[in-house]
């Protein structure tokens, strides 16, 4: 389950819906991660671009890998402005024991910060500034740089 | 023949999509390296083609295909 939704995520309704999707499922361990913009540098709130396509295949091989480990992920982004303590992010597992949720939770957002095609920025004095220095270059980046 | 490849920029390259005739990744290498615009991009986007992620200019390109320059990501 992959959802996506301009502006701020509406995190009680989403993590209701999951729990609820799953409570019948025989799953011992739900474990969400919600993530909420925070006040830092002067920050009115973050902004994202996504590129839905390579993010859809993304999540799928993620999909895959939670499957053969007998649990589901799933997780939810904000498009657009989401403003200071509002939520843009959440990642949850369900597994049938605690080990396996908490472990592939790691992964799974780290892999999601190094990997997935969302692009954040500053919103700050009315302006949408690209936050690059907090941005990771996607593995194998580089070859157009490469002279022939 | 002609060959034409659409060139997409994401995210924060402020660039329009473009239009070229060309055979491989290398080759789009070479417009891109004397485009000013793209000096700052090159060294830390990564490419796709048709939607996939790759890791060489090897791979050839036929027409109707689509390459993407995905910058540097921080969902969440």
């Amino acid at each position: 389950m992959l959802k996506l939704y301009d502006g701020a995520l509406p995190v009680s309704v989403i993590l209701k819906e999951w729990y609820e999707e799953e409570l019948e499922s025989n799953y011992g361990a739900y474990i969400p991660f919600v993530g909420t913009v925070r006040s830092e540098d002067g920050i009115d709130g973050l902004s994202f671009d996504i590129y839905e396509p390579i993010l859809e295949s993304w999540f799928k091989a993620w999909q895959e890998k939670a499957k053969a480990k007998g649990a589901v992920i799933k997780m939810a982004h904000s498009r657009g402005d989401v403003m200071l303590h509002e939520s843009s992010y959440i990642a949850s597992v369900f597994s049938p024991k605690r080990r396996v949720a908490l472990e592939f939770i790691d992964e799974f957002v780290e892999d999601f910060k190094a990997s997935a095609p969302i692009w954040k920025y500053d919103l700050k004095d009315g302006k949408r500034i690209y936050a690059l220095d907090r941005s990771t270059a996607i593995e194998g980046h580089g070859i157009l740089g490469e002279k022939s | 023949m002609i060959i034409l490849v659409r060139v997409e920029f994401l995210g924060p390259i402020q660039k329009e999509a473009l239009e070229l005739d060309i055979n491989d990744l290398s080759e789009l290498a070479t417009v891109l390296q004397d485009d000013s615009e793209m000096t700052q991009w090159l060294q830390n986007c990564a490419v796709a083609v048709n939607d996939t992620l790759v890791s060489s200019l090897d791979a050839p390109l036929k027409d109707g295909d689509k390459v993407s320059l995905l910058p540097p990501v921080c969902g969440g």
